[in-house]
């Protein structure tokens, strides 16, 4: 296995939606490639930073201000009428 | 190396019930489901306008557009899948209209192949993020992010922020699973690369990077 052949399967691995054979083709590789070991180590944590990080975390005071217009718009849409009245 | 751990969701078997409800003119009811996944939305619609009021609009069209046709949701989907759908295309119109200039389009071309191809490799340290200070790891995570073109970014939000699987991204993306799996690998290396500078380990002796060397591919 190449490396580009590694990292065209780097997806499905860090997913774990890989068949066995494949997965032990590409563990293979992982084992004597440090390049490719340290390209799906560290594109691994940056999706688990991403994941785990506050990133554009609504606040509390804006969350309320945002669900009490909705439910504004919603019952005046409610009250003009039968579905499809308004838009 | 292990795969990642996918996110827990939490229980929806009353959602269908709550979806019913509001088809029939419950506001309180969806309500409900607006307090469910309002954070979720405002979230993508973040990462895919970059910018704060846009998002705050997308929130507020989005539930409103899901409410006003609630009645074409048929529930073959998931009502956060259909939620997304409708938020994502919200939220592309936004950005759209900003940068007039640039079309904007998920299935746009992106470029060739070789813009993903890891051009420095370096480890990084055990626990990279805690290097820096909250506040410091969401600037660095923002302008990252940025950078990266609106299709990958919304495909990697879907993904690995959101935790939707790659049908479902593909079904809110209106894109064919292969598509999203390219753009997913390519938005992770991209932001792997882009972030190399702030994570990777330090020569203690000088503070200057300590790289492998290679270009990572033979």
């Amino acid at each position: 296995m190449k490396c580009a052949d590694f990292l065209h399967e780097l997806t499905d691995y860090l997913d774990g939606v890989i068949d066995s054979g494949t997965k032990a083709e590409l563990e293979e590789h992982l084992a004597w490639c440090h390049n490719c070991y340290v390209v799906a180590d560290t594109t691994k944590k940056t999706i688990e930073i991403y994941r785990d990080s506050k990133l554009y975390e609504l606040p509390e005071n804006l969350r309320t201000r945002l669900r009490t217009a909705i439910v504004a718009k919603c019952q005046s849409r409610k009250k003009s009428g039968p579905e499809g009245s308004a838009s | 190396m292990g795969a990642i751990q996918p996110k827990v969701s939490e229980p929806v078997s009353d959602e269908l019930a709550l979806v019913e409800a509001a088809k029939g003119g419950d506001v309180p009811a969806f309500e409900e489901l607006v307090r469910r996944y309002d954070r979720n939305v405002f979230r993508i619609a973040q990462h895919i306008t970059q910018n704060r009021e846009d998002a705050e609009d997308v929130v507020q069209d989005a539930f409103f557009k899901a409410y006003s046709n609630l009645k074409q949701f048929q529930g073959q989907s998931k009502f956060y899948t259909w939620l997304v759908r409708i938020a994502v295309n919200e939220a592309l119109m936004k950005l759209r209209r900003r940068r007039p200039e640039r079309t904007v389009s998920l299935d746009e071309e992106v470029k060739t192949e070789d813009d993903s191809v890891p051009r420095e490799v370096a480890d990084w340290s055990p626990n990279p993020e805690q290097q820096y200070t909250q506040a410091e790891l969401r600037d660095i995570l923002d302008k990252t992010i940025h950078g990266l073109p609106a299709t990958f970014r919304t495909v990697f939000v879907l993904r690995d922020v959101e935790g939707l699987s790659t049908e479902e991204t593909a079904e809110a993306l209106d894109l064919s699973i292969p598509a999203v799996k390219s753009r997913l690998l390519r938005a992770r290396l991209q932001l792997r690369e882009r972030l190399n500078k702030f994570f990777q380990k330090r020569d203690k002796a000088n503070g200057s990077p300590k790289t492998t060397g290679g270009d990572g591919n033979q």
